[in-house]
């Protein structure tokens, strides 16, 4: 069967605004909106298009978190996922063993394509499918704003700082994605109920065996430097002013 | 004990990238630092004639294959991961570039990952943003664990030149055929560049095509500035994707930055940050933007980007 699996992470939305808390362990979560990555939604958004056009049987989402992750793979399926993996751990994973449970997943899964984001928006890391890619030994094709399917090949267009690349790798690779590859489909009712029905699979590190191990060490948290206040000006003439006196002008 | 330190070089196969001199500088901060540029290319001499040049670089050794005609991480980072072996650190900058390629490397060589680093505390302890740089961390690389890293440029002022390093060549290891370049489609202009200029001009979701961004370009370069965007004016299409500032786009750290027309997401302000001095021209008194800008000025973009424009004439 030719599957794509998809990496979800849950994480704080993106609308909630960050504080860090005040003994420096850590940021506020208590109470706090979580969502699914917003460029893991747009991974499974391409996913089940590339699915919809019949280039794929089954799309399979994935994600490695405590037991309360399991709402966020809901609306995975809700959106059309056909089903959903969950790797249960209360152990904070690095990038790395989080690279190596999707590692695992593939050699269980078989998938010729696996598309995850390019970042989570929690902890920026940006690491996880490029890691996944090294160690599965296949390509890598990062910041998709494009992705085109044949043959055994994709051609994916990557959005770099100098503007935009095309690369084509073999399959099965690894794709991340980037902001503009699509928009994702909104949840409809009817599929949240049908979404209840659909297979949600439970496994563990041990048996998927993988030991995670901490190489990284968060010391303490601590707010960015904050800004001083600024001034107002009241005209285009004022601001010209007030340019040419910090000898920017 | 000295730290030997690894910095992948990112070129365009004839000019050394600003952004290893910034990495170079971060490895300065490392106590005891002694740095090796690595630069892979299919001619290496020009790019590594510039990285010897580079102050605090101790040596530069070149790699050179037909693959590496354009940067892929899936044959570079296996060049990368054969040299590491005696590096305590392997260091490339926070671009597309090292972003693409870094990871690949540490998990070659099993190791960690510390993104974006900002400062140094010690040759295992750093700093580094989360959650758009609403939060800076400090991690500590435990166990003895070889470091990879990317560097958050906009930290750091780049080393200047003056070393006279000298220039070795490894031989290439197979890259792989899995991956092949195809195309890139870069806009070439002789505007500034965005990641490095002194002064930025940005305009976001107000300015309603792409015609009317073409005003904030002839503003850009009265003042020699580069010009950026929002996500939104470049997902409307008013600004190619290159442009973008903030999270997802480019984090800069210019002398001047002037936001035209711009509301000022987290994810946008996380991108300027560093900027020296931040000006915010919005019609909303109530924009967030306002919170971060050092000048301040309400009103209709659309009367005040022309009146600008005389004014600096
Ligand atoms: C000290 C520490 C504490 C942490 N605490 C928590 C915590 O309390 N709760 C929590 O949820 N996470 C926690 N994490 C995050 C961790 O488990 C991440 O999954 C892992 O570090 C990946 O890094 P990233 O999120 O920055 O991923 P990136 O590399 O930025 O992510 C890229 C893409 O990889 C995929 N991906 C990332 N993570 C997962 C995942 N877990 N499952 C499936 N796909 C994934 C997604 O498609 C994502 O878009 C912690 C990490 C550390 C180091
Ligand atoms: C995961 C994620 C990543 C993101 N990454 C980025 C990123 O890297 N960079 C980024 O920029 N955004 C990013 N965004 C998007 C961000 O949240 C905002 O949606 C975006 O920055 C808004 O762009 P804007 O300020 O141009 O538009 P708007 O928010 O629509 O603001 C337009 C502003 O123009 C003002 N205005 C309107 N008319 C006039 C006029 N005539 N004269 C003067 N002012 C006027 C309005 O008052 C308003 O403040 C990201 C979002 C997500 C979810």
């Amino acid at each position: 069967m030719k599957r794509i699996l998809v990496g979800i992470k849950r994480v704080v939305d993106y609308n909630v605004r960050i504080r860090v808390k005040p003994d420096g362990s850590g940021v506020v979560t208590e109470g706090v909106k979580m969502s699914v990555n917003p460029f893991d939604e747009i991974a499974l958004e391409e996913a089940l298009r590339i699915k919809e056009r019949g280039a794929a049987e089954e799309v399979i989402v994935a994600t490695v978190g405590p037991a309360d992750c399991q709402p966020q793979l809901r609306t995975c399926l809700a959106m059309g996922a056909d089903r959903a993996l969950h790797v249960q751990t209360d152990t904070p994973l690095e990038p790395l063993a989080t690279a190596r449970v999707l590692r695992a997943l593939t050699e269980r899964e078989q998938p010729f394509l696996v598309l995850l984001g390019k970042q989570a928006i929690d902890d920026d890391n940006g690491q996880t499918g490029q890691m996944l890619a090294a160690l599965w030994e296949r390509p890598q094709a990062t910041f998709a704003s494009k992705v085109e399917l044949s043959q055994g090949k994709a051609r994916v267009t990557r959005e770099i700082d100098a503007g935009l690349e095309t690369i084509e790798v073999d399959l099965p690779a690894v794709v991340t994605v980037d902001l503009r590859l699509n928009e994702p489909r909104y949840v409809k009712l009817p599929d949240i109920m049908k979404a209840k029905k659909k297979p949600l699979e439970t496994l563990t590190l041990e048996t998927l065996g993988v030991t995670p191990r901490a190489q990284l060490k968060t010391l303490r948290y601590a707010p960015p430097a904050q800004r001083q206040k600024g001034v107002r000006v009241k005209d285009a003439a004022e601001l010209v002013a007030a340019l040419k006196q910090k000898g920017l002008l | 004990m000295s730290h030997h330190i690894l910095i992948v070089a990112e070129h365009d196969g004839r000019t050394l990238n600003v952004a290893t001199a910034k990495c170079v500088a971060c490895a300065t901060t490392i106590p005891d630092a002694h740095i090796t540029v690595v630069v892979c290319a299919a001619n290496a001499a020009a790019v590594a004639a510039q990285a010897a040049a580079v102050s605090g670089v101790h040596r530069v050794v070149t790699v050179e294959h037909p693959m590496h005609e354009h940067p892929l991480a899936a044959a570079i980072a296996p060049q990368i991961a054969a040299l590491a072996g005696p590096y305590s650190h392997v260091l490339g900058p926070s671009s597309t570039f090292g972003k693409d390629l870094m990871p690949r490397i540490a998990a070659l060589l099993d190791t960690v990952q510390v993104s974006d680093i900002m400062a140094v505390e010690s040759a295992t302890r750093f700093r580094r943003p989360v959650y758009a740089g609403n939060a800076i961390i400090t991690v500590e690389v435990l166990g003895g664990a070889k470091v990879v890293a990317t560097v958050r440029t906009a930290s750091f002022q780049a080393a200047g030149t003056g070393a006279q390093a000298p220039i070795e060549a490894a031989s290439p290891v197979a890259p792989p055929a899995h991956t092949r370049f195809v195309s890139v489609s870069a806009a070439h202009s002789d505007r500034p560049d965005l990641q490095t200029a002194g002064k930025v001009i940005s305009g976001g979701r107000a300015l309603g095509s792409a015609e009317s961004f073409q005003m904030l370009y002839r503003l850009a370069d009265k003042l020699r500035a580069a010009v950026g965007a929002s996500r939104a004016a470049v997902d409307a299409g008013y600004a190619p994707n290159e442009l973008q500032v903030g999270q997802t786009g480019k984090i800069i750290a210019p002398e001047l930055y002037i936001a035209i027309g711009i509301s000022g997401a987290i994810q946008h302000l996380t991108g300027i940050k560093d900027a020296r001095t931040i000006v915010a021209i919005n019609k909303d008194p109530e924009a967030p933007i306002f919170e971060v800008a050092d000048i301040g000025l309400v009103g209709d973009l659309f009367e005040i980007v022309p009146q600008l424009e005389q004014l600096i004439g």
